[in-house]
């Protein structure tokens, strides 16, 4: 780092020219390869390639041109209060963000930049949208420094001297909340089961069946496949079409359990979750790496979910609702695909706490939940009598009345299962049928507070309580309204007590104030 | 008693509490902005009139009468529904004929503060504040029918409550 004293404005690592170059080229590739052969095709393979060679040829250098002027234009400093970039080739943008201004600073390794050991660094601001700052590409060192000298800069500190020695003593001093290995990366996948993955495969294989060598949905066909070695088959008619059926189903549920293996082995792979100096810090992915920061005092609620065959095997899911960025990615995974006690110590280390035995938890308030009931049996069996009228089988009218019956079952259901509780610090609130939420927030970290009725809750006392959230929603669905009263009024006397400079500033975490 | 004054009051938003009523000028705004609607639904059903073939006024009737319950007693309505308080340092903002909402803001977790005045506002010299929190959900409540002196003393109280809180 000697070479480069602060305060200098450089260019990004000169191997983001390669990389671009890279990418660029098998971009170009594809459709020059697939011109090549709609063009070579006719013969006169000669003088047709004679003539467009020196074209494309000329396409390409333009190209490289146009991306080392711009590379050579891309300069960024790192300034006593700010960050200043300044780009373009023909119109210059300069844009300064401030440190107080940067929410978190992550690291992005995609599969070409890490080949030549660069990595994308993006500077969230909050601002949402997709504005964000992004420098691609730097060298691995150069990104982690610049993260560190934003880090500290931002919270006033001393400002390390960008050695190596100091990277790694913070590397040791990181402590692993959670970690995934392969094998349990491998467990996670099995129960990322694509379902819209097999219902797209089955819809494509109907649409695009030419494409493959035999028709998937003809039964006939696969009797024939079938009872072509053994005669005997032929005679089973129904038989065959029942193992033709079976067949297809076995290799859609082959492909939905492939493909979650390799999307979710792709996403998680060498999942490791630390806590920083500042935060958590993720580092997840196989061909595309990535490396996210969430700080602190920036957790504003946690999200615990599960899935309704996982749950029967203990396993769980934490996000951590962060104040930075636009709602796509907001909620960050903290530990996908844990048991409960490898998820407690994580929820004890961004300050919440997991619900215990003495919270005083409330219902759904049952009349809420008897409304709702009837609402959606009445409307199914509305729609149940033109189907009784008009349809030629009158027996069809019974599909929508089970349905109505399902979902009033439902209700019933939600009644049983749904809590909500207002402990001394947090709150929460557990929603869900099959598979539950489980939601925690903090009293002083809401923004706002409503309660809303339409005219059946007004006139049967019951509420809906939408809680202003940073970076997310929060809503319990229906409260007595009296609770719903009390609520509100215990939550706003947590708010009062802090405001909301204290609640973001990287300066120390906030003091909590119970009531 | 009335049974559906008796069905209406039970345990419903109707709070024996005293919010702030809206400036009254709000109510002609209303009347004015819905005179506009209705003009534009009399106009579409002179046209419909004069295409369709039938009795005069089959069309005319309805809507004329939907037109008078949108002057004479929709912006009554919605100006007795709304309404708004200051206490204890933060902004309760009520609202919603048939759908209630009751939303609180406290000063301390306002963001930024707006006060918006449109072309139909300035003629009866009123404004709208809006105050944005960080929230994602709600993020903005904002509050109509203010008088426009009476916006900008809210925006000075808001901001005085924020700047004394982060010092």
């Amino acid at each position: 780092m000697t070479d480069h004293p602060a305060g200098m404005a450089r260019r990004t690592d000169p191997r983001t020219f390669a990389v671009k170059a890279a990418t660029m080229l098998t971009q170009l590739v594809v459709p020059v390869a697939i011109g090549a052969v709609t063009i070579f095709d006719k013969g006169d393979f000669g003088d047709v390639a004679a003539f467009y060679l020196p074209l494309v040829l000329l396409v390409i250098a333009a190209n490289f041109a146009v991306a080392y002027l711009r590379w050579s234009r891309l300069t960024y400093e790192v300034r006593e209060s700010d960050i200043r970039v300044e780009s373009g080739l023909l119109s210059r943008t300069a844009r300064a963000i401030p440190y107080e201004r940067i929410q978190d600073v992550s690291l992005e390794q995609k599969f070409l930049p890490r080949l030549f050991g660069l990595t994308e660094v993006k500077f969230e601001t909050g601002a949402g949208g997709g504005d964000d700052l992004k420098l691609a590409y730097l060298s691995e060192d150069e990104g982690e420094r610049l993260r560190k000298v934003v880090r500290y800069r931002r919270d006033g500190g001393v400002e390390p001297d960008g050695q190596a020695g100091a990277a790694d003593h913070d590397e040791e001093a990181a402590e692993v909340l959670f970690a995934m290995t392969p094998g349990r990366v491998l467990k996670f996948g099995l129960f990322e089961f694509s379902l819209a993955v097999v219902a797209v495969i089955g819809g494509a294989a109907q649409q695009l069946d030419f494409l493959l060598p035999f028709d998937l949905w003809d039964l006939d066909a696969w009797q024939e496949r079938i009872a072509g070695p053994g005669r005997w088959l032929a005679g089973l008619g129904v038989a065959a079409q029942i193992i033709g059926a079976a067949v297809a189903l076995v290799f859609l549920a082959v492909l939905g359990l492939a493909t979650g293996l390799v999307r979710t082995a792709l996403r998680e792979w060498n999942f490791r979750l630390e806590r920083g100096e500042k935060g958590l810090r993720r580092r997840r992915g196989l061909i595309t790496r990535t490396d996210v920061v969430m700080p602190l005092h920036r957790v504003q609620a946690l999200r615990l979910g599960t899935g309704f065959v996982r749950r029967l095997f203990g396993w769980h899911s934490l996000k951590v609702v962060s104040l930075a960025s636009d709602s796509g990615s907001a909620n960050h995974d903290a530990a996908p695909f844990a048991q409960m006690d490898e998820i407690a110590p994580i929820v004890a280390t961004t300050g919440f706490a997991l619900p215990d035995s003495g919270l005083p938890w409330g219902r759904r308030s049952a009349r809420a939940s008897f409304d709702a009931a009837m609402m959606e049996l009445a409307l199914f069996t509305m729609a149940a009598v033109p189907a009784y009228v008009f349809s030629p089988y009158p027996l069809i009218a019974l599909l929508p009345l089970a349905a109505g019956l399902v979902a009033a079952i439902r209700q019933y259901y939600l009644y049983r299962v749904d809590r909500h509780a207002l402990g001394a610090q947090f709150l929460y609130s557990r929603h869900g049928w099959l598979s539950p939420k489980t939601t925690i927030g903090s009293r002083i970290r809401l923004q706002s507070v409503e309660i809303r009725q339409g005219p059946l809750a007004r006139r049967r006392g019951y509420a809906a309580l939408h809680l202003g959230l940073a970076g997310g929603t929060f809503e319990i669905a229906a409260m007595d309204v009296a609770d719903a009263r009390r609520w509100r009024a215990e939550i706003l006397e947590s708010i009062a007590g802090t405001d909301f400079s204290r609640l973001v500033g990287p300066v120390g975490d906030p003091e909590v104030s119970g009531p | 008693m009335n049974w559906l004054a008796v069905l209406r009051n039970y345990n419903g938003m109707e709070e024996p509490d005293d919010l702030t009523p809206l400036d009254p000028a709000y109510q002609s705004m209303l009347r004015l902005q819905f005179a506009l609607v209705a003009l534009v639904l009399l106009a579409g059903a002179t046209v419909a009139e004069y295409f369709i073939p039938g009795y005069t006024g089959a069309v005319w009737a309805p809507v004329i009468v939907f037109a008078l319950w949108l002057l004479i007693r929709m912006p009554m309505r919605r100006y007795a529904a709304r309404g708004y308080t200051l206490e204890g340092e933060r902004l309760r903002v009520v609202r919603g004929i048939l759908f209630r909402s009751d939303t609180v803001v406290p000063f301390g977790r306002v963001q930024h503060i707006d006060v918006n005045e449109g072309p139909l506002e300035r003629v009866f010299h009123l404004a709208t504040v809006t105050v944005h929190t960080a929230g994602t959900h709600n993020a903005s409540v904002s509050l109509p029918g203010l008088k426009r002196e009476d916006a900008m003393a809210m925006r000075e109280e808001i901001r005085a409550a924020i700047r004394r809180d982060t010092q």
